[in-house]
């Protein structure tokens, strides 16, 4: 038998910064075996790669628990291998995820299935979330248990909400058995009916139908009232409105099991971005206002907003070119959130890095019950090196992602990813 | 086309009025008016868009505008091409922007579309580089018909400069409602919707508007009044109770025109529904200028073809 190479690597010098850890130092980091075998100052090693951090930051690897790779089915737009590929270069060394797919993910052959192509990918670590009712159709409960025996992370039916409110119920409390999440895409549609924008004056301007903050609301209230009866963990997706940041600020108050995402592009971009019918502004839920930013953001600030994840959306350009109403929604960006998060965090004094890392790293690995987002001596070796200043321009034709339907274009992104190290490996390396 | 000779019209595409000034609106006016006298001729053609193709591209039913269309373009000489074709599902079969560029291919020079989509003509402005004139998208804007709008109430009243307007009706889905409002206030006029709560759009306090539920209270202030037609293919959902309730409500009947001035101009975009938002009386009656609206609109959209033509070749000549 082949004894099996460990690769070890040395990180000089950089900043660690480990928030579940509570470190925050300029130290030395010995990856051996797969593993962080050493923290320390003047760490020395024979015939190990070297990487030289001074000057930047060293993290656990980001966690995004909310991304599209369309596979199975819908592999022109993304796969699990060009996903993860994408990822890794966005510094994220584990993904979930959603089971919206072609077939969809909600029974446990399927979750295997991605997982095994993740491992074939060979770069990020790909988890899935099951679906919560067979065929996504919220009619009755899929196979959670035998979802969850393979691996899966928790359930949802994302893409649409889970409208039915006794159908909510039931799905919380069989959830409750297998102690994992319920994560919900909050829309009521009886409110949201075929609306594409946020519902108000710009989109009476722009002759689009519009989506209420209500239907988005409705459901995320009522559901709290199902945690409350249940004690299900329940994790809101995607929360775009200051209503919703409110209802969740509340729920945890009262000290319910309640979590919650927020994303970059409802993080940085309002209504006004749609004002030319540009569909890659078209993402559901929809941009809301100035004042939906103030608060999510304040959320951040709080401690309400438990994880930054991107919602990565690929989709075929000839899709993105229809009509705003027929366009599909969503947009990409794992490969350029970290910079994104930054301008909307940290640049804004919202937060820093340390708070801003814990929710790309352990608060997102508490959701899903996995042990990572931790850099102590003994852990698994999943590793981001960023240059916190370097400057570059965000140009979608350069992705690894398939798809190109990103927003930020053009734009001048602060922040970036030198190495991303997965189980000890490096399995990204900035070009140059 | 006397007025304003200094004036230099820029623009390729029509798309809508909320970005027009007061200048580019009454410029626009100003040359219909000139067009106008071509309807008296004995010999109704000009030469003056010979040799250039026009497209008309309507995914949606369209009786008036298309053929006020078809009819300015051959007055003008042009050669006139019909497309048309009801598409709901476009992902099916091939997509807008690729049947523009197709139809470009063949030289056409000025596209005029209609689409159910609002900003479709705006992503076919971005794509191709023929000129491209909004014939009504969505619930968008429908700028040609609030310019026929305000040009027959200018010839009516001479100016719209403290006229008081009312638009009645479902102005949550109407284009109409929404390039009026634009043309209208940016001309001078105090216009206030008048409708059901349920059919007025969202963010209405930020348009420069007045809002009134009651008709039979603001009927007595009003100079003008537009009956829109209640458009039941884009409603859903029962915003109002029954047909007879709005009437009741919002119907422009004899016996509300009573409360009226004896002057008020009667407008309507067409087609009517003849009882429902408007009495026969009232709509063949003496107040009424529903068909000299369809006769400026000719005129009308000879000077939008006109003068975006003319801002596609002098931009052509600028490069």
């Amino acid at each position: 038998m082949v004894k099996q190479i460990s690769k070890k690597t040395l990180i000089k010098n950089g900043r660690l910064i480990d928030p579940k850890n509570k470190i925050d130092q300029v130290t030395d980091l010995l990856v051996d075996d797969f593993k962080v075998a050493k923290i320390g100052s003047h760490l020395t090693d024979s015939a190990v790669h070297i990487i030289d951090a001074a000057g930047k930051i060293v993290a656990p690897g980001l966690i995004d628990i909310h991304v599209h790779f369309r596979e199975p089915g819908d592999d022109e737009e993304e796969t699990i291998a060009s996903g993860s590929a994408a990822a890794v270069a966005g510094g994220y060394t584990s993904v979930v995820c959603m089971p919206n797919t072609h077939p969809p993910v909600d029974e446990a052959t399927a979750v295997e299935y991605v997982h095994r192509m993740g491992r074939q990918a060979r770069k990020t670590f790909v988890y899935v979330m099951g679906a919560i009712t067979k065929d996504r159709a919220g009619q009755e409960l899929a196979e959670m248990g035998l979802m969850a025996e393979a691996g899966a992370v928790g359930f949802t039916d994302d893409g649409c909400g889970l409208q039915d409110a006794a159908m909510m119920l039931l799905a919380m409390k069989y959830a409750s058995m297998f102690d994992l999440v319920i994560s919900q895409h909050c829309e009521d549609h009886s409110l949201a009916k075929n609306g594409v924008m946020n519902a108000g004056y710009k989109a009476t301007v722009l002759g689009l139908p519009g989506v209420d903050p209500l239907a988005e609301e409705m459901m995320l209230w009522r559901d709290i009232q199902l945690v409350r009866k249940t004690k299900a963990r329940y994790h809101a997706q995607h929360i775009s409105t200051a209503g919703s940041v409110k209802i969740i600020r509340e729920a945890k108050q009262q000290g319910l099991p309640v979590t919650c995402e927020a994303t970059p592009h409802h993080l940085l971009l309002t209504e006004e971005a749609v004002a030319d019918y540009d569909t890659n502004f078209k993402v559901n839920p929809p941009l809301r206002t100035q004042k939906d930013v103030e608060s999510l953001r304040h959320a951040v600030a709080d401690g309400v907003i438990d994880a930054l994840a991107t919602d990565h959306a690929p989709h075929l350009q000839s899709e993105k070119e229809l009509e705003f109403l027929s366009a599909p929604c969503g947009m990409v960006g794992i490969e350029c959130a970290l910079p994104l998060y930054r301008k909307a965090l940290i640049d804004t004094g919202v937060c820093d890095w340390s708070a801003m890392l814990a929710m790309l790293t352990w608060r997102p690995a508490e959701i899903i019950k996995v042990q990572k987002g931790s850099l102590a001596v003994g852990d698994r070796a999943d590793i981001v090196v960023i240059d916190p200043d370097a400057q570059w321009s965000i140009d979608a034709s350069q992705f690894y992602s398939k798809s190109r339907n990103c927003p930020y274009q053009g734009w001048q992104a602060k922040g970036k990813v030198l190495y991303t190290l997965v189980a000890g490996e490096v399995r990204f390396e900035a070009k140059g | 086309m006397r007025k304003n000779r200094k004036f230099q019209w820029s623009r390729k595409h029509l798309i809508g009025l909320s970005d027009l000034s007061r200048k580019e609106i009454e410029f626009i006016l100003d040359t219909a008016q000139g067009f106008e006298k071509f309807s008296r001729r004995s010999i109704k053609k000009a030469p003056t868009l010979r040799g250039k193709v026009v497209v008309n591209m309507f995914f949606e039913d369209s009786t008036r505008t298309r053929n006020s269309f078809t009819l300015a373009a051959s007055r003008l000489s042009a050669d006139v091409i019909e497309f048309s074709k009801k598409a709901s599902a476009v992902s099916k079969g091939e997509t807008l922007i690729d049947t523009a560029r197709n139809l470009e291919a063949m030289g056409v020079d000025i596209v005029v579309i209609r689409h159910g989509a609002g900003g479709a003509p705006k992503l076919l402005s971005r794509s191709i580089n023929a000129c491209v004139v909004n014939a009504g998208d969505g619930f968008h804007e429908h700028p040609t018909q609030a310019l026929l709008d305000v040009y027959t109430i200018r010839r009516q009243r001479g100016s719209l400069d403290g006229l008081k307007i009312g638009i009645v009706g479902d102005i949550a889905h109407s284009r109409v409602a929404r390039s009026d409002i634009y043309a209208m206030t940016k001309l001078g006029a105090k216009v206030t919707l008048i409708g059901p709560p349920t059919l007025l759009p969202g963010g209405v306090e930020n348009l420069p508007v007045r809002v009134s539920y009651n008709l039979d209270e603001v009927i007595e202030d009003l100079d003008v009044i537009n009956m829109l037609r209640i458009q039941f293919e884009r409603m859903g959902g029962n915003p109002f109770p029954s047909v007879r309730e709005y009437s009741h409500y919002f119907g422009l009947t004899a016996d509300r025109m009573k409360r009226a001035k004896p002057d008020i101009t009667v407008m309507h975009p067409g087609p009517i529904n003849r009882g429902l938002e408007i009495e026969s009386e009232v709509a063949d009656g003496p107040n009424s200028v529903i068909l000299k609206q369809v006769a400026n609109g000719l005129a009308v959209r000879m000077a939008v073809l006109f003068l975006v033509n003319q801002a596609a070749t002098q931009q052509g000549k600028d490069k």
